[in-house]
């Protein structure tokens, strides 16, 4: 076990090497463990053993009632061929894009505008107040975000009226009833969903940058880019990668706003993995083959997660120079 | 207090401005504008929700989404505040909401300080695997919980909800708190021990009256967090008396109840205390998130 290593996603922590552990202080510790029972035998209950059920439920079939009928790996194999499981995860990417790329690009540039222009030629309470109105859709439980949205998507809802208003009323539009527009409709909602918490994180970063730095640049003539690039970017590295870990997290498992807007339809047009497990076991009542869907986006989750960390151990690494 | 234990606020922004000749003519007002017409579009829902809140049918009907409202119309707030027994959907989201955040700021704190403080073996690769509750897909979870709840007689019961969270938050907190206790001042740890207290007499008189700010941040993030969740409520709640605002709302989506004007009622109705407690602790939750960042 490496001690040295930073933990997950933590940035540059002064995590001071610890003295190795002499037989005495080994024993001391050992009295430690007393405190992690408590949180240790829950997470066994909660989360250890039904991620053992599930993936023991992955190699069955079952209703639900009676005993599972073990079948080995043909619920992985059915998913392979199912053209719903495949739609599900090429929607997924379309939701990295909307609640990582696009949040994250838009989030670094409105950051660093409100901190760095708006917060220093303006009043600070400008730039808070600005921030808060980004912030709020984050606020809302998600769910009640997708039915407003659902309602203005809606035919008679308020968007097609608002075409109607400013003379745009052709482009009038089912927008989530129609398999060519719900996608790219619930993109829309999610990046204004998410677009408030990479502003807020980078805010706060940009806080602990010393505003030295800019100064000597602009005396140097670095023009407003060239300080986004050279200051801004590198020194809220850690924060960005904080941003985008916890948001392809978040969009790999995307359900709630789903479930609220278009519950993966029309025609598998906007389902996920997520939705598409949950109509699974308690619609279709498969739960073996829900089984084997949550497994293999848990895998995915946990390989991408670790990829992420893995990169960031390195690119940390490298800056400390070795 | 003697020692903070959240750095955030050390290099505060000098309130001096800087001398800038590239900013001071009119492109500064053009960003400005720029940043203010996407706050306007990001409050353009929240305008909607609230001038077709207060709308009777027939309003909306003739008038369509985007007209003023020909009369002060509560009765779909009304109704949705009856039909949804919306005080007793209140009650259940608080109390699941608030016990999950004391429980799982207990049980983070607990883990914590074996980890941060006690840093027992294999601490890593703990803090790892516990981190995992808080990034598996709650659908790897839900259906051996579900069929566990039932067959324990946990299911539909707030109870159960407030275990499930109460892990899944802790999660979360106990990677977080086990990083800022790392870099605990041992100095103190030290001189508590010479006095001849013990590891609990630690824990409650030195370690945790200095987090108590990260431990504010962290109750009020698992609050929110958990008032917002929606699969594993959905799931284990299905009855009227035990369902969460969000649940509640969800499950009226589509009834012949919830007409235009009503949806945007219960909207609003169920998006307000989210709002106030986001108002009253905005302050709270920026030096958290600071701290959160800075760790």
């Amino acid at each position: 076990m490496a001690v040295s290593e930073t933990v997950a996603a933590t940035p540059p922590a002064a995590t001071p090497t610890p003295p190795a552990p002499s037989r005495r202080r080994r024993g001391r510790n050992a009295a430690y463990w007393l405190y992690l029972l408590p949180g240790a035998v829950l997470f066994l209950l909660v989360i250890g053993a039904p991620l053992v059920g599930t993936l023991y439920l992955s190699l069955t079939k079952w209703s639900g009632v009676g005993d599972p009928r073990w079948v080995g790996l043909d619920n992985y194999q059915q998913l392979l061929q199912d053209d719903v499981f495949w739609a599900s995860f090429r929607n997924t990417v379309w939701m990295l894009v909307a609640m990582v790329v696009v949040p994250t690009v838009l989030g670094l540039l409105l950051a660093a505008v409100l901190f760095d222009v708006i917060g220093r030629r303006f009043k600070p309470r400008t730039a808070a107040a600005l921030r808060a109105a980004f912030y709020l859709p984050q606020v809302l439980p998600v769910v009640v975000a997708g039915i407003v949205w659902g309602w203005i998507l809606r035919p008679d809802g308020a968007f097609n009226s608002l075409l109607d208003a400013v003379g745009l009323g052709a482009l009038r539009h089912d927008w989530l009833g129609d398999p060519g527009t719900a996608l790219p409709a619930v993109m829309a909602v999610m990046i204004w969903v998410q677009i408030g918490y990479p502003v807020v994180v980078f805010m706060a970063a940009l806080q602990r940058v010393d505003p030295e730095l800019y100064e000597a640049a602009e005396v140097d003539g670095a023009n407003w880019l060239h300080r986004f690039r050279a200051i801004t970017l590198p020194q809220i590295r850690p924060e960005t990668f904080v941003v985008a870990l916890t948001c392809t997290i978040a969009a790999l498992k995307v359900f709630g706003p789903i479930f609220a807007l278009t519950r993966g339809g029309p025609d598998n047009a906007t389902n996920v993995p997520s939705y598409f497990a949950y109509y699974t076991f308690f619609k279709k009542l498969q739960v073996g083959y829900g089984s084997a869907i949550s497994t293999v986006l848990t895998l995915i989750i946990v390989v991408v997660a670790g990829v992420f960390i893995w990169m960031q151990a390195r690119s940390e690494r490298r800056d400390r120079g070795f | 207090m003697a020692v903070t234990l959240t750095p955030s606020t050390a290099p505060v922004t000098p309130a001096r401005l800087v001398r800038d000749r590239h900013h001071r003519g009119v492109s500064r007002w053009v960003v400005l504008a720029l940043v203010i017409l996407g706050a306007l579009v990001m409050l353009v829902p929240f305008a909607f929700m609230l001038l077709n809140a207060f709308k009777s049918p027939g309003d909306y009907s003739s008038g369509g989404p985007l007209s003023w409202p020909t009369e002060f119309y509560t009765k779909g707030l009304r109704t949705y505040w009856t039909e949804v027994n919306f005080p007793l959907k209140f009650w259940n989201s608080a109390v699941i909401a608030g016990s999950v955040a004391v429980l799982g700021v207990a049980v983070s704190l607990l883990n914590a300080y074996a980890l941060g403080i006690g840093r027992v073996r294999g601490r890593l690769w703990i803090v790892g695997l516990f981190l995992l509750a808080n990034m598996l897909p709650q659908e790897a979870l839900i259906y051996p919980l579900y069929y566990v709840a039932k067959e324990v007689g946990l299911y539909n019961t707030r109870l159960a909800v407030i275990i499930i969270f109460t892990v899944i938050q802790s999660a979360f907190g106990t990677y977080l708190l086990a990083s800022v206790m790392g870099t605990f001042p041992r100095s103190l740890l030290e001189a508590a021990a010479l006095d001849g207290a013990g590891k609990w007499t630690v824990l409650w008189r030195v370690v945790f009256p200095n987090l108590r700010p990260t431990l504010a941040v962290l109750l009020i993030f698992f609050f929110i967090w958990t008032w917002n969740e929606f699969l594993i409520p959905l799931v284990m709640l299905i009855d009227n008396q035990t369902q969460t605002i969000p649940v509640a709302l969800a499950s009226l989506q589509g009834d012949r109840l919830m007409d235009a004007p009503t949806t945007n009622a219960g909207a609003l109705i169920s998006l307000v205390p989210a709002i106030l407690f986001f108002l009253i602790f905005q302050r709270t939750l920026a030096r958290g998130i600071t701290a959160g960042a800075e760790k």
